[in-house]
């Protein structure tokens, strides 16, 4: 016989007067004695357990400390590894000894037997509230602040801007000098010749192959005072592809040499570095959110959650073969802004 | 064992005496020596959360004596080959340094390291265990906002720990960090110079993070967790329902010396396990990574598993939506990942209380807990939010997941984007229905008593299986709690045919209301179970002690006989 | 005879039976399944002409008689130089056993000797990358430090930082680097097998390539940590906080928590 609907009300009184509307409470259950609790060899064998275990803990303290002096870490992989490993234990020992200890004497050996404790209500009582309620209507009267409208709103705007004394000043230095134009440009200029990162080492043409990838700095990076800053807005990744697989928009055919192209190698999503050429489908992926870019289509987004290319930095060869930007990027790098584009 | 009155020792009289002559001291050790706590091993987990907080800030300390927080560009000198001669920050050197040259710092780094990710698992845990069980309810809805707070402390806590050593790993993380705030309207670009001191990265960040790390969120927690654990003790401890445990009631065991021995022995459990693990499993090895430069980036880029659900949210996120609204830029592809889809979750998980109360329109307190599948919606409601981060976590781990399997990143990626929305609904809809179904288990059980796989075969040809009754004990936990149903809604006109002010509001209400309890189980009654006994259910043989409805309440055998109310263990003042 | 008869009814008669079946059916299909195709041909004089007969009879299919390539199957293998064909056949990954996006590595095929036969005739073809020399490829003899400054900036991003592997678009990934030989290392960034980028010499030189050897040879040191579990990241970091640390962690708590008997 089974409640089929739920939500139906179900208590029928029909049986008598005899039944109560719920079933009541059985009172705790019987206390039952543990085996330690009724055998006394059973006690002791407890406690020497609880006893070893404490002695685990010393043997463990000992093993950390003698480690310690003993096993340096040395100049190998192998000797950091022993040291912390054995240095470890010990103090692994150490602890879960005394824990386990503890643990095993409170449930062998300390009383057991339940107890109760009387909760009272959280909310105090009406006297104490009452009592409440009359001290702070007496301290309010004695302030006078109810009948005086001008103190209390004094009192509201003095505390409100109080603290702007000391925010302003902590704000404001936090920024640097808060010139966020600096986001609009890179060190790439016409004629900043492509170089190897991180070496530095000059770039030609003829060095990039179909099918390579190298990664790029402008050169005289770090002759920059701010050099790690400007690294972060002007790092460049360069293909070959053949110039067949190539789409160029127009005005921009001549941003590339003879197949070789260089785009922002930072992402417009968030701002990884996007770093994984896939040669053959000559896609580029970031690997922090998969947005994957078309390295032969103007690095356009062809999955993921960046919404803008890649922008292209327009390139050239000099007159030694050496690989040189034309100019700037001709928007910001990196992820959007509100006021990028202004 | 019977306790005699033992004469102290006389320099433990002499100190108390000392104490208690300037402090009055006595008066908490007679509180709080014998305070009962309840007994439950889920009561644990909070404990774990504490304990790795400890730990942290001991071995957090060790850190702090070899750390640098300074991005000033320096050379490696050192026992690790492979750095030698490399440039890097003095916060990546010492990192470096400390793990390498000082005797146990490694130890201590993963160690740290350990215990910050079982710390944040350690509180999810128990915010699963409080919630699934009701512990949320009044008067420990205060609590419940404090404890959400320390999970987002905890999650500050992390992500500003493990971007101080300054290597490629976190370094990129804070890129990304970067690119969210500037995403934001107005004010993004500002933002980003507030948190660098100019441009990505500047020499600030790395300095300003130690402080944070060291400083102000373990002070904040601390303060936290003081009002957490206050709170608890204000509150007294919940209890799961049992015989003999009430709302008005703490049954246990008493702190002195019971629990100083259980959850006293626990943090050296907790110390010891984290010792282990640091001891034997390499965590962040920063030296393969590298120092950080805005250049390099190494396949299987993800923060640690507490920060997952932003990550995932960011990759599933498609990119179209970003907009140029006179002028400016707006990019809802990384707002809502970043702050809409982890506001609507957590505020979701804060609320989650208030909402609860606000449907059941109960005022009483509630300190014995709920039985998760007596309170289905509330339940489904939390595996439904535990979903919807899992898969979250999930999308994050994408490229990680599809060379073990196997299957594109791209396949995963769309899969993950259906599953966020299909799944949280349908874990929703099976944990009410699972809940609801052992509720009608429970009911029959009750009323029909265990299986006893006894078969008995009368003369005239019938074949009945013998139903143990239940005893008083364990039909006690099934039939204990109260049933909620949904809000009345009065009607929305008087007799007069005038609309009751007020109506609208609580239609709303009432719908709720029923939203959350229309479909129940209620429990077994006396009376139902005199109708079932009546009904021949086989819980006896005919001839046996009788069909008598008064009889059959109490004869259900047990161990004690326990009687109607009352009895030997009624409740009374510790 | 008689024996077997009157036995036709014990009780493993069955198993006797089917396992006979299925050992005969498996002869059959061994006997009539194709082989790889060796040189059906005469031994010739030279490598270059057994290289080709060894191309005509297992690469022809897909590349084409003269290794021209065939539209949307292969591509040319013209100019792709003995080292592309020592790292694709010593591999494994060629022949393709089935289409996919990705060639995976597995057990080769072919012989070394036939390996270098193939590979001397398609570099007869036309000029390309050559096979290292040993010296080239000697992990002791390059720098793991440069090594890992290259490999951090070059290769990380696909293969992870200490070489454990990583995954790219559509199903693709660049394989796990530990344990494998230098030669094959070398080959592989010379020739950008498939999804790889080329790092020709001019880009990253022969000396780096070494030291880039060097670096990954270090890491079969292992982890000064510990276990390594797989280098994987955090990812993995925190699914064995979870399940270890929590998981104990549990495990104590119930223990604590349960009643002594």
């Amino acid at each position: 016989m089974s409640n089929e609907k739920p939500g139906t009300d179900v208590s029928s009184a029909s049986e008598g007067n005899l039944l109560p509307e719920r079933f009541d409470d059985p009172g705790l259950p019987e206390h039952k004695a543990r085996l330690t609790d009724t055998d006394p060899r059973a006690a002791k064998r407890a406690e020497l357990q609880v006893v070893i275990l404490f002695g685990i803990s010393i043997v463990g303290t000992i093993l950390a400390v003698v480690a310690y002096a003993v096993i340096r870490p040395g100049e190998t992989v192998e000797s950091i590894r022993t040291s912390t490993l054995v240095l470890g234990v010990g103090l692994a020992m150490a602890m879960g000894g005394i824990g386990l200890a503890a643990v095993h004497w409170a449930k062998t050996l300390m009383n057991d037997h339940e107890k109760v404790e009387y909760r009272h209500p959280q909310a105090s009582n009406a006297a104490e509230r009452a009592g409440a309620l009359a001290a702070l209507k007496d301290g309010a009267e004695d302030s006078g602040i109810g009948r005086r409208g001008l103190l209390k709103g004094a009192v509201v705007s003095a505390l409100a801007l109080a603290p702007l004394g000391f925010a302003v000043p902590l704000i404001g230095g936090v920024g640097g000098d808060w010139n966020v134009s600096k986001f609009r440009h890179t060190l790439w200029a016409k004629g900043t010749r492509l170089t190897h990162d991180p070496s530095g080492r000059l770039l030609k043409a003829s060095d990039v192959t179909i099918g390579s990838a190298v990664h790029v700095i402008p050169d005289g990076l770090r002759d920059h005072e701010e050099w790690i800053e400007e690294k972060a807005k002007a790092v460049v990744l360069v293909v070959r592809l053949d110039p067949r697989d190539l789409v160029e928009a127009e005005g921009r055919t001549d941003w590339s040499y003879e197949g070789i192209v260089a785009y922002s190698k930072i992402c417009t999503h968030v701002g990884c570095p996007v770093a994984l050429y896939e040669q053959q489908t000559h896609h580029l992926l970031c690997p922090c959110h998969q947005s994957t870019f078309d390295m032969a289509d103007g690095a356009k987004v062809v999955f993921g959650p960046a919404k803008r290319p890649l922008p292209q930095l327009p390139i050239t060869v000099d007159d030694e073969g050496y690989l040189v930007a034309q100019s700037d990027f001709l928007e910001p790098i990196g992820p959007s802004y509100w006021e990028r584009l202004k | 064992m019977s306790q005699q009155p033992t004469n102290a020792p006389r320099a433990v009289s002499g100190t108390a005496d000392y104490l208690d002559q300037r402090t009055g001291i006595a008066k908490a050790v007679k509180e709080f020596s014998r305070k009962i706590f309840p007994d439950h091993w889920s009561f644990l987990i909070g404990e774990i959360a504490l304990y790795s907080f400890v730990v942290l800030l001991l071995t957090g300390v060790f850190l702090t004596l070899f750390f640098v927080p300074s991005m000033e560009l320096v050379e490696y000198e050192g026992p690790l080959a492979a750095m030698n001669g490399v440039e890097m920050s003095k916060a990546f050197e010492s990192t470096l340094h400390l793990s390498f040259e000082v005797t146990g710092g490694l130890l201590m780094r993963q160690i740290h390291h350990w215990a910050a990710l079982i710390f944040m698992a350690a509180i999810v845990t128990h915010m699963m265990r409080v919630f699934f069980t009701g512990a949320f309810r009044k008067p420990r809805e205060i609590n419940w906002v404090v404890g959400f707070t320390l999970m987002i402390l905890g999650l500050a806590a992390g992500f500003s720990g493990y971007s101080l050593p300054d290597d490629v790993l976190s370094g990129n993380g804070l890129r990304i960090t970067d690119g969210v705030v500037k995403s934001i309207p107005i004010i993004g670009s500002y933002m980003s110079y507030f948190l660098f001191g100019g441009e990505f990265p500047g020499t600030q960040i790395i300095p300003r993070l130690f402080t944070v790390h060291i400083l102000l969120i373990p002070a904040l927690i601390l303060a936290l967790i003081g009002a957490h654990l206050f709170l608890v003790v204000l509150h007294k401890h919940t209890q799961f329902p049992g015989s003999g445990r009430t709302d008005r009631n703490v049954v246990g065991y008493p702190l002195f010396p019971v629990y100083v021995a259980k959850a006293g022995g626990f943090f050296f459990v907790v110390f010891g396990v984290l010792a282990l693990m640091g001891a034997t499993m390499t965590i962040n090895p920063v030296w393969n990574y590298g120092p950080y430069d805005p250049s390099p980036v190494s396949a299987g880029s993800q923060p640690d598993w507490y920060m997952l659900f932003l990550d995932g949210a960011l990759r599933l996120m498609p990119g179209f939506p970003e907009f140029v609204v006179g002028g400016f830029t707006v990019s809802l592809n990384v707002l809502i990942p970043a702050m809409i889809v982890p506001g609507v979750l957590f505020s979701g998980l804060a609320l989650f209380p208030f909402i609860e109360a606000y449907a059941t329109g109960d005022k009483r307190e509630h300190h014995v807990l709920d039985r998760p599948r007596n309170a289905p919606v509330r339940t489904a409601s939390g595996v439904s939010i535990l979903t919807a981060f899992m898969v979250l976590i999930l999308a994050s781990s994408n490229d990680i997941i599809a060379p073990i399997f196997a299957m594109s990143i791209n396949d995963l990626t769309w899969v993950f984007r259906v599953l966020l929305f299909v799944l949280p609904a349908i874990t929703f809809w099976a944990t009410k229905r699972i809940a609801l179904g052992l509720q009608r288990k429970d009911r029959e059980l009750v009323l029909h008593g265990h299986e006893s796989a006894r078969i008995v075969r009368f003369a005239h040809g019938e074949y009945v299986e013998v139903h143990q009754p239940l005893d008083t004990h364990e039909r006690w936990l099934r039939v204990q709690h109260t049933p909620e149903r949904p809000i009345p809604l009065l009607p929305a006109e008087d007799d007069r045919g005038v609309t009751r002010k007020g109506y609208r509001k609580d239609a709303v209400r009432a719908r709720i209301s029923s939203f959350f309890f229309e479909d129940r189980i209620e429990p077994v009654t006396p009376a139902d179970l005199a109708e079932a006994h009546a009904h021949g259910d086989h819980t006896e043989l005919p001839g046996g002690a009788g069909h008598d409805p008064a009889n059959l309440v109490e004869s259900a055998p047990s161990s004690t006989g326990g009687a109607l109310g009352g009895g030997p263990n009624a409740p009374h003042d510790a | 005879m008689k024996a077997l008869t009157a036995r036709r009814h014990h009780r493993f008669a069955p198993v006797v039976l089917l396992t006979l079946a299925l050992a005969l059916t498996g002869a059959v299909y061994a006997a009539f399944t194709p082989t790889q195709a060796t040189a059906a041909a005469a031994p010739t004089e030279t490598d270059i002409e057994m290289g080709q007969a060894l191309f005509r009879a297992n690469c022809a299919t897909c590349h084409g008689t003269g290794a021209a390539g065939r539209e949307g199957v292969a591509p040319s293998l013209v100019g792709v130089g003995a080292a592309a064909v020592d790292f694709q056949v010593s591999t494994g990954r060629m022949p393709m056993m089935a289409n996919g996006v990705q060639a995976p590595a597995k057990p080769p095929v072919f012989t070394e000797e036939q390996v270098q036969q193939l590979a001397g005739y398609v570099a007869s073809l036309g000029a390309g990358p050559a096979i290292p020399s040993a010296d080239a490829v000697d992990a002791a003899k390059g720098d793991a430090g440069n090594g890992m400054a290259l490999f951090r900036t070059n290769c990380a991003m696909c293969h992870g930082a200490v070489g454990q592997g990583g995954s790219l678009s559509g199903g693709k990934y660049a394989p796990n680097l530990l344990g494998v030989d230098g030669t094959t290392v070398y080959e592989a960034m010379i020739t950008g097998p498939q999804s790889m980028p080329v790092f020709n010499d001019a880009t990253v030189t022969p000396e780096e390539k070494r030291d880039i050897i060097a670096y990954l040879a270090a890491q079969e040191q292992g982890s000064p940590g510990g276990a390594a579990l797989g280098s994987i990241g955090p990812v993995v970091e925190g699914l064995w906080a979870w399940v270890i640390g929590i998981g104990l962690l549990i495990v104590a708590a119930v223990w604590i928590g349960a009643k002594s008997s």
